[in-house]
């Protein structure tokens, strides 16, 4: 609530200047903490002791709108950018917003295009996805069959430890994103018998540290999560919400945040309000992404490769 | 005679519905849903006002009190939802989806 909060700090401006970049066709790799840009063109996954899973977020099936009218297209062209990989992923994660009003049609479309990519795929739910008339029953029954409260779960990929967070019900008035008292109790379980070497990666559709206080762009007891992992080597935290890429890195824990697949939204404190960013229809895809990560075992940090719809 | 009976049953059912959907002493209001934000964000009213809270974003919102007195479904663009303010007091509301959107309405006798 602080006056500093209204506007961006130096770092988070740096980090602006980072996502014009990307949206110019340049990528950003995270190793050992110090961050580097090249061409998407000269991307390469060179794992033999790894292995590599994408990101995906805010598909908005459903939204129509000015900002794009067609989303289940610039869906479809994400969902073929994965094919153009260099490497073939493991498993898709979506950090949420899978549909732009929780109504079956969009809940299917959306299951539809994302199951061309013939891969697994681990959920958590974005705010439009738990607004129908049993707050969040529809997502639950269609995704969260084998999750916990309100859809939380951890699973295990070749010795990383992957947990999704749901931090978009029970939202409380002038709050933030919200864990709730049980998910933390369910996570600090979850994590207790773990040893500190194991590579972490936690995902929730908001960010977890506080990107934009105005907007509500963070999760009130996100800190909490966030000292349970604090006695971690390798803690890799990945959110969507904001519909733009930021990135931090805060000793052992690297915050990203990946593009939607539908519309862009303005840069904190750019605008009046986060609502849709309208832009040319030319350059649309240039502001929607995805985001490929690759594991590799023995380096403390993921490589994140972060790629544009424009980038074909 | 079958006419003029026809014609003033109709403005009997005429008038009924006239008093039905517009009570004698009921007063509207709206509040209306702009960038992220509920306009006016403080709406004065009298007790038995029916507000109307409208939607006009391109991202659905929706109205919820903070004390449970009324929670409205997600609104999408255009949508709107609509609540009688029967008793005086304050009722300070929020958007379930962006709960940093916050306004009131304040009922006076």
């Amino acid at each position: 609530m602080a006056d500093s909060d209204d506007r961006p700090d130096t770092g988070r401006r740096a980090v602006l200047e980072c996502m014009a970049w990307a949206g110019g066709g340049l990528v950003w790799t995270m190793a050992g903490g110090i961050p580097a840009s090249r061409l998407i063109g000269a991307a390469h996954a060179a794992t033999e002791t790894g292995f590599s899973f994408v990101q995906i977020s805010d598909s908005h099936i459903g939204f129509s709108k000015p900002a794009n009218p067609d989303a289940r297209g610039t869906l479809k062209t994400a969902i073929g950018e994965i094919a153009q990989l260099p490497e073939k992923p493991r498993f898709l994660i979506h950090t949420g917003d899978i549909s732009h009003l929780s109504k079956p049609k969009e809940f299917d479309d959306a299951d539809q295009i994302i199951g061309m990519a013939k891969l697994d795929v681990h959920y958590v739910p974005g705010e439009h996805d738990v607004i129908d008339e049993g707050n969040g029953k529809a997502y639950l029954e269609r995704y969260g069959k084998a999750a916990h409260g309100a859809g939380w779960y951890s699973f295990d990929q070749a010795g990383v430890h992957f947990i999704g967070l749901v931090n978009v019900v029970d939202l409380k008035s002038g709050g933030l994103g919200n864990l709730g008292a049980e998910q933390l109790a369910w996570l600090a379980a979850d994590l207790k018998d773990r040893s500190a070497s194991q590579p972490i990666v936690i995902f929730s559709h908001i960010p977890l540290w506080l990107v934009y206080e105005a907007w509500g762009w963070g999760t009130k007891d996100g800190a909490q999560a966030l000292s349970l992992l604090s006695r971690f080597g390798s803690v890799t935290v990945l959110n969507g919400h904001i519909h733009q890429l930021m990135q931090k890195v805060e000793g052992h824990l690297t915050f990203h945040t990946t593009m939607s697949t539908a519309f862009p939204q303005p840069a904190p404190g750019t605008a009046p309000s986060p609502g849709p960013k309208l832009v040319p229809a030319d350059k649309l895809r240039s502001f929607l992404g995805l985001s490929s990560l690759t594991v590799t075992h023995g380096k403390e940090r993921l490589a994140i490769v972060d790629r544009t719809l424009a980038a074909g | 005679m079958r006419n003029i009976l026809s014609r003033r049953g109709l403005f009997f059912v005429g008038l009924l519905l006239f008093a039905y959907v517009t009570p004698a002493t009921a007063e509207t209001a709206r509040v209306t849903i702009d960038n992220f934000a509920f306009t006016p964000a403080v709406l004065q009213v009298k007790a038995g006002t029916v507000v109307t809270f409208l939607n006009r974003d391109d991202i659905p919102h929706s109205v919820v009190s903070e004390g449970g007195a009324f929670r409205s479904r997600a609104l999408d663009t255009d949508e709107s939802f609509t609540f009688t303010f029967a008793k005086a007091g304050e009722f300070p509301y929020f958007c379930g989806l962006h709960p940093h959107m916050k306004a009131k309405i304040v009922v006076v006798p």
